[in-house]
């Protein structure tokens, strides 16, 4: 069962800095990945933490908005440990995709490459891969249709309930 | 008898489909006293069960059984197994249309002796002209309440319309406005009027947008003669040993068989499904599938030439909101050759929400030039290129030699390759509209490939000769004089317009052309 949940996850952040980090956001404690700064957690079942914290690098490699936090890229792959909990084929493929990026990042892995430029040039390398389409496929659905994201971009949402937007702007452009 | 009837009774007009052409000829029959069973294959969904969100109106409404795709066209690539984004439920895909509701024009009924021979296309002229067609056309403009027409005032521009309005100012075009939109301005016909909620896409919540869902469908069964029999997927047309057809067999919706018995059989599918059917109905008389003695049956598909042009602005757009598709160029539809093409196109306002547009921007597509599309998401105006395709004979549905559906059903293929005329047409389309929104400050410009098709045409084709097409101008069957086809399959070519208005036209005049036989007993 995986669980992102709010709040502080139990551990000082002194404790959680002193287990080390990847990069300076994400820290793994147990079979979770933390988030100090902004005190959620992701619980992982099947997949291992270091996986799950990988992929949320990797989430954000591939729709990179620097202003969504990463509990939105968390959300967004957060699936695939349910998926691979019940089906040992996506596991493989999960835990073997991330394997091969870190083999190819060289010795700190794919989350020691300090810029993104260098683990985008990984990425290009596996885009034909079925382990990146799948993310990639997934990504573009789970991370995009989380409504909380979407007053991000300025996409209001469902509109009937207000009645539409006949008295809410739809013909509000002022600058032609 | 009244509705429902029985599956024993044989003089009833059996109707596959209930969209544009189904549920208009099924009220147009039942208005005339005759007898009708719809059968939908999809599920019934009141315009109160319509959600205002893509994935969730997608997962509700959309045609998502399995379909295979193969040719050179970019779909092929990015949606294998979603070649049509059309709709399974009641009303059919009239509760997704964004109601552009245009004519053919006059030479778009004479495309071979308009354009004559152009390799790798397969023209044909209609056999039925616009002259014809002008009474129908004005009978189902009344009945859809298109704006611009019967004195129904156009719909109030939005943002999208208004920075579409100001690039074809500045580029001199001079016919552009919010369109003949089968989208109430004012409240008509018990329906209510637009409220520029921006979902028309997902089913109109007002009812403003005319769908047979709550217009002919209703209007039929209030008459006694019509029943619609929703979650009906119709697998195979039984014949006699003359010839006739004599009943359908289809699925309930736990997978059980039954055979309704008909006098008349019309198939209004869409034009994926229609010669699906045809084809999967072979039989030892028919080998090659029913009213395909031309082999026509499944060729000819078109999809019109579409593509969008999205535009990033400094300031904020918002295209999203109000009526979707309220606003067009029509200067581009005219047949001028000297653009490097045959047949014209039409650039008409778009508009997707987030989750869609990250999904149909640059199918495919990640890293910072994608994401920083999204940024600007508010900033964005759009518009969708929809132009005259080539029919050609090897751009064809056809049944899948292993994949079957939950019934045991061959899945379809739908095999397309772009024509070079196509390809023109759409460079064309891509340059015009960049010009408008650069005209009035774009500081970006995406040319968007096609999406799934949502115009599908030509399968079934209509022709003065049977060894050219499938049906004659009333959309009979050359081959078999009680069967019917009754969608866009029809569609001998595609012209630049939005075909719904057409094929409810061309509905509407079938239903007379049915009544006139039956009461002569010649059907």
């Amino acid at each position: 069962m995986v669980t992102i949940y709010e709040g502080r996850p139990g551990l000082s952040r002194r404790e959680l800095l002193k287990r080390g980090g990847i990069g300076a956001l994400l820290v793994i404690a147990g079979n979770a990945v933390i988030s100090p700064e902004n005190a959620w957690g992701l619980e992982t079942a099947t997949l291992r933490p270091e996986t799950m914290a990988t992929l949320i690098q990797l989430a954000r490699d591939i729709y990179p908005h620097d202003q969504l936090a990463d509990k939105f890229y968390a959300i967004a792959v957060k699936s695939h440990d349910e998926q691979a909990g019940k089906d040992a084929k996506h596991k493989e493929l999960i835990e073997a995709g991330i394997a091969d990026l870190d083999k190819r990042a060289g010795e700190g892995g794919y989350c020691g490459l300090g810029w993104e430029e260098e683990r985008v040039a990984v990425l290009k390398a596996i885009e034909a891969t079925p382990f990146f389409q799948a993310m990639r496929g997934g990504l573009v659905v789970s991370l995009y249709n989380q409504k909380e994201l979407w007053p991000v971009f300025g996409y209001e949402g469902e509109s009937y309930s207000k009645g539409g937007y006949i008295s809410r702007g739809f013909d509000d452009i002022e600058w032609l | 008898m009244a509705a429902p009837f029985d599956l024993k009774n044989d003089g009833v007009v059996v109707i596959i489909g209930s969209g544009a052409g189904g549920g208009t000829l099924g009220n147009e029959l039942a208005q005339k006293g005759i007898d009708v069973v719809i059968l939908e294959a999809g599920g019934r969904y009141e315009y109160d069960d319509f959600i205002n969100d893509e994935w969730d109106s997608f997962a509700q409404l959309a045609w998502k059984d399995m379909r295979t795709t193969s040719g050179d066209w970019r779909v092929a690539k990015d949606f294998p197994n979603l070649p049509a984004w059309i709709v399974k439920a009641v009303g059919g895909t009239t509760t997704h249309w964004a109601g552009a509701s245009l004519r053919l024009q006059e030479h778009e009924f004479k495309t071979l002796t308009t354009y004559g021979k152009i390799e790798g296309a397969n023209l044909l002229d209609w056999p039925v002209t616009l002259a014809e067609l002008e009474p129908y056309y004005t009978k189902a403009e009344d009945r859809m309440g298109v704006t611009r027409t019967n004195d129904i005032p156009g719909l109030p521009g939005n943002n999208n319309f208004k920075v579409l309005k100001a690039g074809a100012d500045k580029l001199g075009y001079k016919e552009c406005h919010t369109g003949r939109m089968a989208i109430n301005s004012q409240p008509r016909d018990d329906r209510n009027s637009c409220q520029q909620t921006g979902f028309c896409f997902q089913g109109c919540k007002w009812g403003a947008k005319w769908s047979t869902l709550y217009t002919e469908i209703p209007k039929g069964e209030a008459t006694g003669h019509l029943e619609v029999r929703p979650n009906a997927m119709v697998l195979k047309i039984n014949h006699d040993a003359s010839g006739k057809v004599t009943g359908v067999v289809y699925a309930d919706k736990d997978g059980k068989l039954h055979e309704q018995k008909a006098r008349i059989v019309a198939v209004a599918g869409n034009s994926i499904e229609s010669p699906r059917l045809l084809l999967n109905s072979e039989s030892s008389k028919f080998p090659h599938g029913l009213a395909n003695s031309s082999g026509q049956v499944g060729r000819n598909y078109m999809r019109h030439t579409t593509g969008s042009v999205y535009a990033i602005f400094d300031k904020p757009v918002h295209m999203y909101r109000g009526t979707t598709m309220a606003g067009i160029v029509r200067d581009e539809a005219r047949n001028d050759t000297s653009r490097g093409f045959v047949g014209g196109y039409e650039l008409e306002t778009l508009s997707l929400g987030l989750p869609f547009m990250a999904a149909f921007l640059n199918p495919g597509g990640w890293g910072r030039s994608f994401t920083t599309a999204l940024d600007h998401y508010d900033h964005m105006a759009g518009l969708w290129i929809v132009g005259e395709d080539m029919p050609r004979a090897e751009n064809r549905v056809t049944l899948h030699a292993s994949e079957k559906d939950a019934h045991g059903m061959p899945v379809a293929n739908v095999h397309f390759d772009d024509h070079p005329n196509d390809i023109a047409m759409r460079n064309h389309a891509y340059r015009q509209g960049t010009a408008i929104y650069d005209a009035v400050g774009a500081t970006r410009v995406f040319p968007t490939p096609p999406y799934p098709s949502t115009h599908n045409l030509g399968t079934n084709r209509m022709s003065e000769k049977p060894e050219d097409g499938v049906v004659d101008k009333h959309g009979q069957t050359h081959d078999i004089k009680n069967l019917f086809i009754s969608d866009g399959s029809q569609f001998t070519t595609g012209g630049a317009e939005n075909p719904t208005l057409t094929i409810v036209t061309l509905a509407i005049r079938q239903a007379d052309h049915i009544a006139k036989q039956m009461a002569a007993k010649a059907i």
